[in-house]
């Protein structure tokens, strides 16, 4: 196989890779974050109770969050009412494994081109 | 770059572009161990109670009994196929021998998130923590956390600029002092030498144990990961290692036992202390799930101890993040996959001092601006990408270059069993972030295919083919 000379990369294009790398970073990882979709879904039940009787709780637990410095249910009943909520739509978790399974399936073919090319290179000499 | 053989005790790795300077083969199994543990402790400190809040008490120690049979198969992988493939990059640098060039890119990029966002998480905890400290020494307004933040992330960025041996030196103490404390508050409150403190019964009662049923138990397997997260670590240290045949399997094997011992001590003390809500929201409720149970012992000295315990376990983890992250981004850089001005080695230090500093403003933009349990789930996520690439690299390992064909530091047994059950384990944990975390793993996902398609048909064209295969290893089988 022909040996590759790989073109050589100029300064400012070695910097518009980092930029373009670093947007894409920030951007996977932020989006979600401002448009406020990211993170857990917990939430407090409408109705629920604000006294220790009513949020369940027995004397040994009402003990240790009187001994954590909390004396007033209602003051902690947002954390211990909060709940998650994991009901799912059967699309959406396919939507997720079609996407899990296409990305690996794109990655070992891209990658399988390129090892060839790479193994033709370093041992057909 | 020039061909020569990494494992070479003549020559001291890698340098960049063909040069002579690499890295110090300086560290024994100590600091491997120092390293992965170091890394990963924090992970009983902080962040792994979220798996109570998705699941309960019950669900919680499921999940981390599964986390630790998944890392204990990471491990096993982890110790053979780096304990022949000693090279800085760890599994970035087994990708590309075993798998392919992109596969390569997208699992530096894992390593890079993964470890970046853990000392964002670490970073964020410190500061915490030395708010819980003012307060209980008196001060009764509002501490602005993010000096403190800042603070601990450019000082341990300093020292991993000044050498790596210095930092690891650091971390095997501040490490074993952190391992100690757990210890300590274990044989304290559990009846061992004092008066049992322990309600698990009461604590338990009704559904408490496990609130959301089975499906809890699953969501789980998500924070149960951090327990764990990061001993993979210790295969970046591959090329600063004297030994890397033993001291490679050596320390992750060891390292993996540490952390099994420590997650359930931290796990028995933990829910048989702090009611499951408070204990499971790790943002409002107990931040950091030690301090939190030494404060309910009402003992000073144990304050002070898991205090301690938990800001030591922060800045070891966040100092082997940088030194994982940095040497990552390093390797990436040095075979061009990023430009090469990354792969530059600090010709007195000898340190990947442009990668450390590159990576700096990126932690703190993520622990001054992104919520605890955010930074903890994209650092989960990219981990969770490595594991699930583990096994088809072992496979693929195998398979090209089977048993006999080249010398192996270590040889795992049971193979495929391990990677087999690895896969299994992490189909399941994509299962569990879905649940209740799927858009940011759909975005992350996103992320991967775009950054994918960049380096494919844009970036591999600055990349030498043949000069990425630097193992003198022979030609993979059916190639």
């Amino acid at each position: 196989m022909a040996h590759y000379v790989p073109p050589k990369q100029g300064k400012l294009s070695q910097l518009f890779d980092v930029v373009v790398l670093m947007a894409l970073t920030f951007g996977a990882l932020y989006i979600p974050m401002f448009m406020g979709l990211a993170g857990g879904v917990k939430s407090v039940p409408e109705g629920a109770g604000q006294t220790w009787e009513a949020m369940g709780q027995n004397a040994t637990q009402i003990a240790q969050y009187n001994a954590l410095g909390f004396t007033d249910p209602a003051a902690i009943s947002n954390i211990i009412n909060a709940r998650y909520d994991y009901s799912f739509s059967i699309t959406a978790l396919l939507v997720m494994v079609v996407i899990i399974v296409a990305y690996y399936v794109l990655m070992l073919k891209f990658s399988e081109t390129e090892y060839r090319e790479v193994i033709a290179e370093k041992f057909d000499k | 770059m020039a061909e020569f053989d990494i494992t070479s005790k003549e020559r001291d790795g890698m340098g960049p572009h063909g040069t002579n300077v690499g890295l110090l083969r300086v560290l024994g199994p100590a600091h491997v161990w120092a390293l992965g543990v170091g890394i990963v402790l924090v992970g009983e400190y902080m962040g792994w109670n979220f798996a109570v809040g998705k699941g309960g008490a019950y669900a919680a120690l499921v999940a981390c009994w599964f986390a630790g049979i998944l890392y204990t198969c990471v491990a096993m992988i982890d110790s053979e196929v780096t304990s022949t493939v000693a090279a800085a990059g760890g599994q970035y640098t087994q990708a590309k021998h075993i798998v392919g060039p992109l596969m390569a890119f997208n699992v530096g990029l894992y390593l890079v998130f993964a470890y970046t966002m853990l000392e964002a998480a670490n970073a964020i905890t410190a500061g915490y923590l030395i708010s819980q400290v003012a307060a209980l020494s008196g001060f009764t307004g509002t501490l602005d956390q993010r000096p403190f933040i800042i603070l601990s992330i450019m000082f341990l960025a300093w020292l991993n600029y000044r050498g790596v041996l210095a930092t690891l030196t650091f971390n095997l103490v501040i490490t074993a002092i952190a391992f100690t404390a757990i210890i300590i508050l274990f044989l304290s409150t559990s009846g061992i030498i004092a008066p049992s403190m322990m309600h698990h019964a009461e604590l338990f009662a009704g559904n408490a144990a496990l609130p959301y049923g089975w499906i809890g138990v699953l969501a789980a397997m998500h924070f149960g990961l951090w327990f764990y997260l990061g001993i993979e670590g210790t295969t970046q240290a591959a090329e600063e290692v004297r030994s890397p045949a033993r001291a490679l399997p050596f320390g992750t094997l060891a390292g993996i036992m540490t952390l099994l011992i420590a997650a359930t001590l931290t796990w028995y003390v933990c829910t048989g202390l702090i009611p499951w809500e408070f204990l499971g929201d790790g943002l409002n409720g107990s931040v950091a799930p030690l301090f939190t149970a030494a404060l309910l012992t009402k003992s000073q000295p144990l304050v002070w101890l898991l205090g301690v315990g938990t800001l030591f376990a922060t800045l070891a983890s966040a100092n082997g993040c940088i030194n994982d992250a940095s040497r990552a981004w390093f390797s990436l850089g040095r075979d061009k996959y990023l430009p090469g001005w990354f792969g530059a080695v600090h010709p007195k230090f000898r340190t990947p001092y442009r990668s450390i500093l590159f990576l700096v403003p990126i932690a703190l933009a993520f622990a001054l601006k992104a919520p605890l349990d955010q930074v903890v789930t994209f650092s989960i996520l990219s981990g969770l990408l490595t594991y699930t690439f583990m096994p088809l690299n072992m496979i693929l390992f195998r398979k090209k270059w089977p048993m006999g064909s080249i010398t192996r530091g270590y040889e795992h047994p049971f193979h495929p069993l391990p990677s087999v059950v690895l896969l299994a384990l992490c189909a399941i944990t994509f299962f569990a972030v879905f649940l209740g975390y799927g858009t940011q793993l759909v975005a992350m996902i996103a992320f991967y295919i775009v950054a994918s398609l960049w380096f494919h048909f844009w970036r591999y064209r600055f990349v030498s083919r043949a000069a990425q295969f630097t193992m003198p290893w022979p030609r993979p089988k059916g190639y």
